[in-house]
C-alpha cells in the first residue's frame, strides 16, 4: 500500500463529488471570521479560490510577485475556456468532455477529478457571465463558440483573442469585492520563500516585500499554493518572464510530493526564435488551426531556395508542398492534439525541412482559408464571377474579424504581413502538467497545504487540451476548494489566532534570510540569466520534445554539475534591503536547477511515451501507426510522486496507481 | 546598431535620482526594446554596476506590467503595442534614446523606471466589480441574451490592460480613460446596470482622491494606449456620472 | 447632485457649460458686428437694442460675465490642479506625437483671450458703462444728436492700426481655442462618437469662419475708413 491516499470518495463516478459535498464537514459562519487563509498567487485559480473563500467569510491574504494580482499570467491565455453546455447542440456533454480530457490526456489522470472538472464546468461560465466576463455572443445574444485541438465538439467559450484575460479580470473583480469589504488583504509585490509547518500541518509562510526587501512572516490555518507551471525551467517559454516554481517548489522541500515533473506541454504554433538574445517566446492562439494550414516544401531544394530569400513561400505551388499534418493524421489533419502537432513540426525540422534561418520554423498557411471564406461571402452577398482579388479582400475581411489581433501581433514581432505570406510557427514550451501532488481535495501530503490550478499535476495527464486550463484553474478556484477546504477547515475552528513568534517560524525565516544572504555575498563572476540560459539549453536539447534514455542521464548530470558552479560562481548585484530584480531571479533559478535535475529523472524513469513526454525508446514499430508515441499501461499506469529527501537526484518515488472504470484504455489514434 | 541611452536612475522612492547616459551596441533590429534593456543590464552586472530596474512580466503585450517612456511617449513610438513588443527596427543606428518612468503624482516612482500603479488598483476596489457570489447556481449564461453590438462594445473597453501609458501620456495625468473603460465595460451590459449609480460615483470619487489629473479631451491616451482604447468610453463615463448623480 | 460640481466630472460639465454658453454669445455678436459692413443704420438699430433692452442689460448681461469669469476661474483651477497631477516633468516629452498644439495650449490660447478681453473692455464694454450710468445717457445718440453714436464709434476704434494688429492676433488665438475647445465641450458633455462625427465639420467650419468673419470687420472698418 502506497502512503498516497488519493481520497476518492466511493460510488458511481457520476454521483461521487454531489455525494460528497453533501457529506463534508461544514464551518458555521461565526467561525469562519476567526479562521485565516492564505493564497499564494493570484491568477485564475488564486485568484478565484481568495475571492470564494472571502465570500465565505474566511479572512484571506492574497500574495502576488506582481504589482497587481490582475497580472498574473493567466492572463495571456488567449483561445479560450472549455464548457460541456452543448450550446451548439453538436452532441456534447459532461461525459464527453471528461473522456477527451482523458483521453487527451493519454490516460495518466485521475478519472474522478477529471469527471468533477467536466462537471463544473457549465458553472464556470454562468459564473463568469455574471461578473459581467464579455464574452463573443452571435446576433442572436447568445453566447458562441470555437472547436480546439484534439476534440470533435465546438464547447470552446472565447472572448477575442484574450480570453485568458477577460476571465482574469472576472476573478480580479471578485477579489475586488473582497478587498473593499476588509475580507482579503491583498499583498502585492511580495514573493513567498517558504511555508512554515507546526505539528506537521502548514500554519504560515515567510515572504519577502519585494520593494522594500523586509522579511515578513503570516499565519493561516490553511495555505493554498497557487502559482502557476514551472515551465520557466526551459529559460526559452511562453510564460511570463517572472512565472517560477519557487512556491511549489518549497513545499516540496517541506515534504509536499511532486507528481510527474517530466509531463511538459510543448505548443505547436508559437513565433519561432530569431536569435541568442531572445527572452521569451510569443504563443499564436491554437485557435489559428482551425483555419490555418501547415506545411513545409517537399523538395530540400525549395527550403534551401527559401532559407537563402531566392524563393518565397507563396511561389511554391500546391503539389510542392507538404501538408504533413493533413498527412499524415486525415482523421484530425492541422487540429490534432497539441503534443501530436509539436513532434511532428520537429520531425520535419530535424529532417532537414524548417524554414527559416535557423531551420526551426515551419509555415501556417491562411490563403486557402482565406479563399473559401472569399467564396462563401461572395455567395452571401450575390457577387458571381468574383474576381481573384475581390475574393481575396472578402475572404481576409473575415480572417481578420476571426484573428485580426494575433495576426497584428504577429506582423509587430516578426515584420511581415500574415495575410500575404504563411506565417512561421515553430513549437515552444508553453504548459506543465506535472505539479505538486494532491488528493481529490485538492491538499498536497502536507496537512492543510493546498494546491491548485497548474501549480498542481491534476487534470490534465500527459497532455492538456487546448481552453481546459482556464477551465481547470477556475474549477478548482470557484468550485472544489471552498468546498474540500472547508473539511479539513471545519476541525481548525478552537485553534485560534496562530502566533507567528514561534521556532517553527524563526527558523523559516533564518532559512530564507541565509540563502538571501548568501546571494548577495557571493559576489561571482556570472550573471544570474547566464545560469538559466544554461539550464534552459540543457533542458531544451536533453528533455524537451523528445527525450531518450542517454540524454536523461546525461542532463541529470550536468544540471547537478551547474547547480554546483551556480552556487560557486553565481553575482548578484545591489542590497538585499531594495527592489532587486536580480536577487528575485536568483532565488527562482536556484530552485529551477533543482526541479530540472528531478525533471530529468522522472523522465528517465518513465520508460514509455505518454503525452507530452515522448521516449525515443517507445514507439510503435509497424502497422498504421508505425512511428507514434507508443503508451505502456501495463507497467506505466501511475502518477509518479516524488519525495524529496535532500538532493533531487535522491528523491524517492511514490506511484499512485490509476484505476481506469469508466474508460476503456486505448492507443490514441487521430490517424 | 549602436545606440546611447539616456536612462532614468534613482535608487528608492525618497530619492532624487537623475538622467544617465549608458552606450548599447551591436543591437540586433529584431530585438525587442526590453531585450536591448537585457543587454544593458547583462552589461552593467559583468560591469559590477547596478542593473536598471524595470517592470516587464508577460512579454507578450497583455499583462500591462512595462511602462517606459520612450523619446517622449509612453511605449515608446510605435502604435498600439506596449514596451515588450516594441521593436528596435523602430530606430536607427546611432540614436539617442530618452527612457524615463512614467509620471504622475499618483504613480510615485519605486525605483528607477519602476513605479507604483497600486491606484489604479485602489480605484477598482472601490467599485470595478459585480456583485454576486460563486454559488454554482447562477442564471444560465445564455439567460439573458445579450446583443452582439453591446457585446462587442463592452469587450473593447474590456481590452484595457491597465498599464497607465493613459496617465502617463496626457499633459495633466488623468486617469479618465482607464476609469471611463472600466465603468464602460460593466455600462454596457444588463449585469452591470443594478449597481451602475454606485459604482460610477464611487469609481470617480476614488479616482479624483487619488490625485489624477483633469480630463481636457487632448486625445493623447487614445493615441497611446496599447490596447486602441477609444475616448467614446470617457464620454459614456460622463453620462454615466452625470445620469448617476441625477438619479441620488 | 450633492458634490457634483467638486467631482473632477461636474467640473468638466460645467466648462463644457459655460462653453457653450460663451459659444452661442460670440456667434450672437457676431451676428449684429457683421451688420455694420451692410448697413450702419442697422447696426446701430440692433445695438441700441442690445444696450438698452431690460432683459439684455439686467438678465444676460450678468449671466455672460458670470460665464466668462467662471469660466476663466475654472480653468485657471483646472490647470493648477492638472499641473499638480504631474509634480516631476519629464525630460523629453513628444506631445506632437499624440495631440493637437490647440489642445495642450489651452491656458495660453486662453490667456491671449482674456487679455484681449481687458482691452476690449477698455474700448467698448467700460466707455459704454460710463455713458449709459455714470453720464445717465441712455439715449444712444451722437453728442450732436445726429444719429446713433454706435458706428460712429466702432469704425473710430479701428482706426488705429496697432489696435487692429491686436484684434487681429487675439481672434487667432480665439479660432486656436475653438478649435479644440469646440469639440472638448460635447466631449466633455459625454455626447456620443456618431453625433460628434456629424459635428466635425460644424466645429471647424465655426472657430476658422467666426473669428475669421471678425478679423475681416476689423480689417474692413481700418481700411474703408
Amino acid at each position: 500500500m502506497s502512503v498516497l491516499d488519493s481520497k476518492v470518495p466511493k460510488g458511481p463516478l457520476k454521483t461521487k463529488w454531489t455525494d460528497y459535498k453533501n457529506h463534508i464537514d461544514l464551518v458555521n459562519p461565526a467561525n469562519k471570521r476567526n479562521i485565516d487563509v492564505i493564497v499564494v498567487g493570484t491568477g485564475l485559480a488564486g485568484g478565484s479560490a481568495a475571492a470564494t473563500l472571502a465570500e465565505l467569510g474566511y479572512n484571506v491574504k492574497t500574495f502576488c510577485y506582481q504589482d497587481s494580482p490582475r497580472r498574473a499570467h493567466s492572463i495571456a491565455a488567449q483561445g479560450g475556456i472549455n464548457a460541456a453546455k452543448n450550446y451548439q447542440g453538436d452532441g456534447d456533454s459532461t461525459y464527453r468532455l471528461f473522456y477527451d480530457t482523458v483521453k487527451g490526456g493519454d490516460y495518466r489522470s485521475r478519472e474522478a477529478n477529471v469527471y468533477r472538472l467536466a462537471e463544473v464546468s457549465a458553472n464556470i461560465i454562468d459564473q463568469c457571465v455574471a461578473q459581467g466576463v464579455p464574452f463573443a455572443r452571435d446576433y442572436g445574444g447568445l453566447l458562441d463558440n470555437r472547436s480546439f485541438g484534439g476534440v470533435l465538439v465546438s464547447r470552446t467559450f472565447y472572448a477575442k483573442g484574450q480570453t485568458g484575460q477577460q476571465l482574469l479580470l472576472g476573478a480580479y473583480s471578485a477579489m475586488n469585492r473582497q478587498i473593499a469589504r476588509g475580507k482579503i488583504t491583498p499583498f502585492n509585490r511580495h514573493e513567498m520563500l517558504d511555508v512554515v509547518k507546526v505539528d506537521g500541518k502548514a500554519r504560515g509562510i515567510i515572504a519577502r516585500n519585494l520593494v522594500t526587501g523586509e522579511i515578513e512572516r503570516h499565519s493561516a490555518h490553511a495555505v493554498v499554493i497557487a502559482s502557476g507551471g514551472y515551465g520557466n525551467v526551459y529559460f526559452l517559454s511562453t510564460n511570463a518572464m517572472g512565472s517560477n516554481a519557487t512556491a511549489a517548489w518549497k513545499i516540496h522541500k517541506k515534504g509536499a510530493f511532486f507528481a510527474n515533473p517530466c509531463y511538459t506541454q510543448i505548443h505547436p504554433t508559437c513565433i519561432p526564435r530569431s536569435g541568442d538574445y531572445q527572452s521569451k517566446l510569443t504563443l499564436m492562439s491554437e485557435s489559428l488551426r482551425n483555419d490555418g494550414r501547415i506545411w513545409v516544401p517537399k523538395n530540400m531544394d525549395d527550403v534551401m531556395a527559401i532559407r537563402e530569400g531566392k524563393k518565397k513561400p507563396t511561389d511554391l505551388s500546391e503539389d510542392e508542398r507538404d501538408y504533413y499534418l493533413e498527412r499524415r493524421y486525415p482523421a484530425f489533419g492541422n487540429l490534432v492534439p497539441r503534443d501530436v502537432a509539436s513532434r511532428a513540426a520537429k520531425e520535419r525540422c530535424d529532417a532537414g525541412y524548417g524554414v527559416n534561418a535557423t531551420g526551426e520554423a515551419v509555415y501556417l498557411d491562411f490563403a486557402s482559408a482565406i479563399e473559401r471564406y472569399g467564396k462563401e461571402q461572395a455567395k452571401i452577398h450575390n457577387i458571381n464571377n468574383a474576381s481573384a482579388d475581390k475574393i481575396y479582400e472578402l475572404g481576409a475581411a473575415i480572417v481578420k474579424a476571426k484573428y485580426g489581433n494575433l495576426f497584428q501581433m504577429y506582423e509587430k514581432i516578426v515584420d511581415q504581413d500574415p495575410y500575404k505570406t504563411p506565417m512561421m510557427i515553430y513549437p515552444a514550451v508553453h504548459y506543465t502538467m506535472g505539479g505538486v501532488w494532491v488528493d481529490y481535495n485538492l491538499m498536497t501530503t502536507v496537512d492543510g497545504l493546498y494546491c491548485i490550478g497548474e501549480a498542481n499535476f491534476s487534470d490534465h495527464g500527459a497532455n492538456r487540451l487546448g481552453a481546459s486550463a482556464l477551465m481547470q484553474g477556475l474549477a478548482d478556484g470557484y468550485f472544489v476548494l471552498p468546498y474540500t477546504i472547508g473539511d479539513y477547515l471545519s476541525h481548525e475552528i478552537r485553534t485560534g489566532k496562530i502566533a507567528t513568534d514561534t521556532p517553527e517560524f524563526d527558523a523559516a525565516e533564518k532559512e530564507v534570510t541565509d540563502k538571501i544572504n548568501f546571494f548577495i555575498n557571493n559576489k561571482g563572476s556570472h550573471s544570474v540569466d547566464y545560469y538559466h540560459k544554461k539550464l534552459g539549453n540543457i533542458m531544451w536539447e536533453k528533455c524537451g520534445m523528445s527525450r531518450n534514455a542517454q540524454g536523461l542521464k546525461e542532463a541529470m548530470v550536468e544540471i547537478k554539475a551547474l547547480r554546483e558552479d551556480f552556487y560557486k560562481n553565481v553575482s548578484v548585484p545591489g542590497t538585499a534591503t531594495e527592489l532587486n530584480a536580480e536577487l528575485e531571479k536568483a532565488g527562482r533559478v536556484a530552485d529551477f536547477l533543482e526541479l530540472g535535475e528531478l525533471f530529468a529523472k522522472d523522465a528517465l524513469e518513465r520508460e514509455e511515451s505518454c503525452g507530452g513526454h515522448f521516449r525515443e525508446e517507445s514507439v510503435e514499430m509497424g502497422g498504421e501507426q508505425a512511428g507514434e508515441a507508443k503508451r505502456n499501461d501495463v507497467d506505466f499506469a501511475f502518477v509518479s510522486a516524488w519525495e524529496y529527501k535532500g538532493e533531487p537526484g535522491d528523491a524517492v518515488l511514490h506511484k499512485e496507481e490509476l484505476e481506469f472504470n469508466e474508460i476503456e484504455l486505448k492507443q490514441r489514434s487521430y490517424k | 546598431m549602436n545606440l546611447t541611452l539616456k536612462i532614468w536612475r534613482q535608487s528608492n522612492a525618497q530619492a532624487t535620482g537623475k538622467m544617465v547616459d549608458y552606450k548599447v551596441t551591436e543591437i540586433s533590429e529584431h530585438m525587442s526594446f526590453l531585450e536591448m534593456m537585457d543587454v544593458l543590464n547583462e552589461q552593467l552586472i559583468n560591469n559590477g554596476e547596478e542593473p536598471v530596474a524595470f517592470d516587464h512580466d508577460c512579454r507578450e503585450g497583455i499583462c500591462g506590467m512595462c511602462s517606459m517612456f520612450i523619446n517622449g511617449e509612453a511605449h515608446g513610438p510605435d502604435r498600439g503595442v506596449t514596451t515588450c513588443q516594441l521593436h528596435m527596427r523602430m530606430f536607427k543606428d546611432g540614436d539617442t534614446i530618452t527612457i524615463e518612468p512614467f509620471r504622475a503624482k499618483a504613480f510615485p516612482v519605486i525605483k528607477d523606471l519602476v513605479v507604483d500603479r497600486g491606484s489604479f488598483d485602489r480605484i477598482q476596489h472601490a467599485g470595478g466589480y459585480i456583485s454576486v457570489n460563486t454559488s454554482g447556481n447562477t442564471q444560465d449564461a445564455n439567460g439573458i441574451p445579450i446583443s452582439k453590438h453591446a457585446a462587442d462594445e463592452a469587450m473593447d473597453a474590456a481590452t484595457c490592460i491597465g498599464c497607465g501609458a493613459c496617465v502617463a501620456s496626457c499633459k495633466n495625468a488623468s486617469a479618465m480613460l482607464f476609469v471611463g473603460a472600466k465603468v464602460s465595460q460593466y455600462a454596457l451590459l444588463p449585469q452591470g446596470q443594478v449597481e451602475a449609480v454606485d459604482r460610477v460615483k464611487n469609481m470617480v470619487a476614488q479616482m479624483d482622491l487619488e490625485g489624477f489629473g483633469n480630463c481636457t479631451n487632448t486625445g493623447a491616451c487614445e493615441v497611446e494606449c496599447p490596447k486602441g482604447i477609444s475616448l467614446e468610453n470617457i464620454a459614456r463615463m460622463n453620462r454615466e456620472f452625470l445620469s448617476a448623480n441625477v438619479k441620488s | 447632485m450633492s458634490g457634483f460640481f467638486k467631482s473632477s466630472i461636474g467640473r468638466k460639465y460645467a466648462m463644457a457649460l459655460s462653453a457653450f454658453f460663451l459659444m452661442f454669445f460670440l456667434l450672437q455678436h457676431f451676428a449684429i458686428n457683421i451688420l455694420s459692413v451692410f448697413s450702419p443704420d442697422a447696426f446701430n438699430e440692433a445695438s441700441h437694442f442690445m444696450g438698452t433692452f431690460w432683459a439684455v442689460q439686467y438678465v444676460l448681461q450678468p449671466v455672460l460675465i458670470f460665464g466668462v469669469i467662471y469660466h476663466f476661474v475654472m480653468g485657471f483651477i483646472l490647470e493648477a490642479r492638472n499641473r499638480s497631477a504631474r509634480v516631476k516633468k519629464y525630460a523629453k516629452n513628444n506631445g506632437a506625437a499624440n495631440s493637437t498644439w490647440m489642445s495642450r495650449n489651452m491656458i495660453y490660447s486662453g490667456l491671449a483671450i482674456l487679455a484681449f478681453l481687458v482691452l476690449h473692455f477698455i474700448d467698448f464694454w467700460i466707455p459704454e458703462i460710463n455713458t449709459k450710468f455714470i453720464d445717465g445717457d441712455m439715449t444712444g445718440l451722437l453728442p450732436n444728436g445726429e444719429g446713433f453714436r454706435y458706428y460712429e464709434e466702432l469704425v473710430h476704434k479701428f482706426e488705429n492700426p496697432l489696435r487692429v494688429g491686436a484684434y487681429v492676433i487675439a481672434f487667432i488665438f480665439l479660432s486656436l481655442h475653438l478649435m479644440h475647445g469646440f469639440s472638448s465641450a460635447f466631449q466633455s458633455a459625454g455626447a456620443t462618437s456618431m453625433r460628434k462625427e456629424k459635428l466635425q465639420l460644424f466645429a471647424k467650419v465655426y472657430s476658422i469662419l467666426l473669428p475669421l468673419g471678425f478679423i475681416f470687420i476689423a480689417l474692413f472698418h481700418h481700411f474703408n475708413h
